[in-house]
């Protein structure tokens, strides 16, 4: 099994017309992606990559029964996709565009706490690379061959450390149930916290690597789940131990403007909850390789 | 993006929050001329540059002449000021600020920031004004009133009167804060600002409130939808470099280290760093080249990582996911090409194209030495770096 996403999850590509649209539909098909329509206003009727598209995500759910969503939508019109998602019965979000002001989110994520806990749409992103479910469905832009599937989730900010861990777990024969990227955006939809409690509840799943960076109080919340809630063990790495403060560096959710949101503070906090701790990016893989084996 | 003192309170006024009357002048005559439509006995001058902490390093002064604000402005203009906000190669000040002089019952905080915990606006209030917040926060948190705003139904007078009376206001002034938070409130929302600091908000010696400093930063994603605000960017207070680097959408940050870093994406850009720090060195820049780059936009980067006379060593660090690796190969070999790197080179290439990007690289005949890992890559231009030396 997986979280978020498998083999049968129906998608739905929101733009599919635009280049990058089309692009990364074609990927996720090739990928074996249950890709079952795609959306862009006025191009309702048209074929695309084999798939149909609607004008609406109210059209394409109906026709489609699609529950899971990617919108490649660029920053100015990207809140509304979303809302558009939220509104039509879409369960599952991805938002990659990178460039959505945070006063939009704010408004998109008041806009989907107007539903029912039990039919709200989770939202991953906006400014991330996506979830994977190796061997089952890419529903994201990372390149598909560097996962295998097996018992590990990844959870990360970063879309390229994502991969860097995943490449360096495939490498040392280890695997991924699910690996899901939040983004690097201040205001997003999924928390750290919000994965782990999927990943803790997958049977699956048997151990998480958690991929933070400086900047937000995302991590500290986490360490106070994995403290309270996670039997499962956790591997955690962050980015930014030399970033100065006050800088953006290049998320715009990467800055460090309080106490408790350096590298180093986040990465005690962590350590003080029992998690291990990835000591420098290309270790990573090799981290989740040693806590395998201390755990078989 | 960040704005001077004297722009934010521009912005302010627009929107009816009490501020001094004043204007900016880049001369002594132009401040002198100022101070006299101005009027009054009292005058503040101001050293006008993005960073905090300016009373101390002799930026603020208080004058009680006209002869003294031309002696001040002639003092100001020019000098390099040192904050502790400025590092210590300090910065240079080119334009000052003339107000009016005001009497001063009472300093309080205020501030109001996207706050990222609960997607909404916060305002951060306390009764302790003109000292550092986060001191503060660490030493008395119990006198700092943290409120947010729920976008959907917005601000109401309630939460005005929360601030009112936790900043220990009384009579007419609870009015008066009761309008100024819904007008930041405005500003802040319809301008995208990220963070407005008022510190100190003061009660003036006829009893109301005035917003005696103001800083404002806005959100970068949202300037498009703000050409007022863009025009208001002073290109003197930031990097050459970053300057040069944000024309051609490249990500780059200076550091004060001596090996150049190219990386795509955020999260590996500073893992790249860490990891160079790591093996005892230390890295010159950030600069994330982004998902989508061009062959173009690597020579730039390459260009602007040279200018840095500190480079002493490069390291191009490509994870391939959209970012395709033999068109960051065709970049490095249109720009050693095209100039000379001079520098030792380390390639770590992965990914989409992987293959094509490394034959691209050996074909080139270029002197580039060639890495596996990140870890491999990182020793290596350390090594490489410290045997150039």
């Amino acid at each position: 099994m997986s979280i978020l996403i498998d083999r049968t999850t129906p998608i739905l590509v929101q733009g599919i017309s635009g280049k990058i649209g089309q692009f990364h539909a074609k990927e996720m098909i090739e990928y074996g992606t249950n890709v079952v329509g795609g959306v862009t206003p006025g191009k309702g009727g048209q074929s695309i990559e084999g798939v149909p598209v609607f004008n609406t995500v109210k059209d394409a759910v109906a026709s489609t029964g699609a529950t899971a969503s990617i919108t490649f939508v660029p920053p100015p019109a990207a809140a509304d996709s979303i809302m558009e998602a939220a509104d039509a019965g879409i369960k599952f979000c991805v938002s990659v565009t990178d460039g959505i002001p945070a006063q939009d989110m704010m408004r998109v994520k008041r806009y989907m706490r107007r539903y029912r806990k039990d039919d709200r749409m989770r939202l991953t992103g906006p400014n991330c690379a996506g979830t994977i479910s190796p061997g089952q469905s890419l529903l994201g832009i990372m390149p598909g061959h560097i996962y295998t599937p097996g018992p590990v989730g990844i959870v990360s900010r970063s879309g390229t450390l994502g991969y860097e861990a995943a490449s360096q777990m495939k490498e040392l024969g280890i695997g991924v149930s699910t690996s899901v990227g939040i983004g690097g955006d201040p205001i997003n939809g999924s928390s750290f916290k919000d994965i782990l409690e999927l990943f803790e509840a997958d049977p699956e799943t048997d151990t998480v690597v958690l991929i933070g960076e400086i900047g937000g109080p995302q991590e500290a919340e986490a360490a106070e789940f994995i403290r309270d809630h996670m039997t499962k063990p956790v591997i955690a790495y962050i980015a930014g131990l030399s970033a100065p403060k006050g800088r953006t560096m290049g998320h715009a959710g990467a800055i460090i403007t309080a106490f408790g949101e350096g590298a180093s503070e986040k990465l005690e906090i962590l350590r003080d909850v029992g998690a291990t701790i990835a000591p420098d990016p290309s270790r990573i893989g090799a981290t989740v390789a040693d806590v395998c084996a201390n755990a078989a | 993006m960040n704005i001077h003192e004297y722009q934010a309170k521009a912005v302010l006024r627009d929107y009816g929050v009490p501020v001094a009357s004043g204007a900016v002048a880049f001369s002594p005559e132009e401040a002198v001329k100022t101070a006299k439509e101005i009027g009054g006995a009292v005058w503040v001058v101001k050293a006008q540059i993005h960073a905090g902490g300016r009373g101390k390093g002799g930026g603020v002064t208080v004058v009680k002449s006209i002869d003294d604000v031309r002696a001040e402005a002639k003092r100001m203009l020019g000098m390099t000021l040192v904050t502790h906000q400025t590092g210590p190669a300090g910065k240079q000040v080119n334009r000052i600020f003339v107000e009016e002089g005001c009497g001063i019952e009472r300093e309080l905080y205020l501030s109001a920031l996207v706050d990222r915990a609960t997607s909404r606006v916060a305002f951060i209030c306390s009764t302790e004004g003109g000292m550092d917040i986060e001191e503060v926060a660490a030493k008395t948190p119990e006198k700092i009133l943290t409120l947010t705003i729920d976008p959907a139904s917005g601000y109401s007078g309630f939460h005005g009167r929360k601030v009112a009376y936790a900043l220990g206001l009384k009579g007419a002034q609870v009015k008066q804060c009761v309008a100024l938070i819904g007008n930041l409130y405005k500003v802040v929302t319809e301008k995208d600002a990220s963070l407005l600091e008022i510190n100190p908000l003061v009660v003036t010696g006829d009893g109301d409130l005035l917003c005696l400093d103001a800083k404002m930063n806005f959100d970068s994603n949202a300037l498009y939808r703000h050409p007022d605000i863009v025009d208001m960017r002073d290109l003197d207070e930031e990097d050459p470099a970053e300057v040069e680097a944000s024309k051609f959408d490249l990500n780059y940050i200076k550091l004060d280290g001596s090996i150049g870093c190219m990386v795509n994406g955020a999260g590996l850009a500073m893992s790249t760093m860490d990891i160079i720090k790591l093996y005892g060195s230390s890295p010159a820049n950030f600069l994330d080249v982004g998902g989508g780059a061009s062959k173009e936009q690597v020579m730039n980067a390459f260009k602007i990582i040279l200018s840095d006379d500190n480079v002493k060593g490069i390291l191009v660090n490509i994870f391939g996911g959209i970012m395709r690796c033999d068109i960051i190969a065709e970049g490095i070999v249109a720009a050693a090409k095209e100039m000379d790197i001079g520098v030792p080179l380390v390639v770590r290439l992965e990914g989409t194209n992987v293959d094509l990007g490394k034959k691209i690289l050996n074909d080139s005949g270029l002197a580039i030495v060639s890495a596996d890992n990140l870890d491999d890559a990182a020793q290596k231009i350390v090594a490489q770096v410290k045997a150039a030396a």
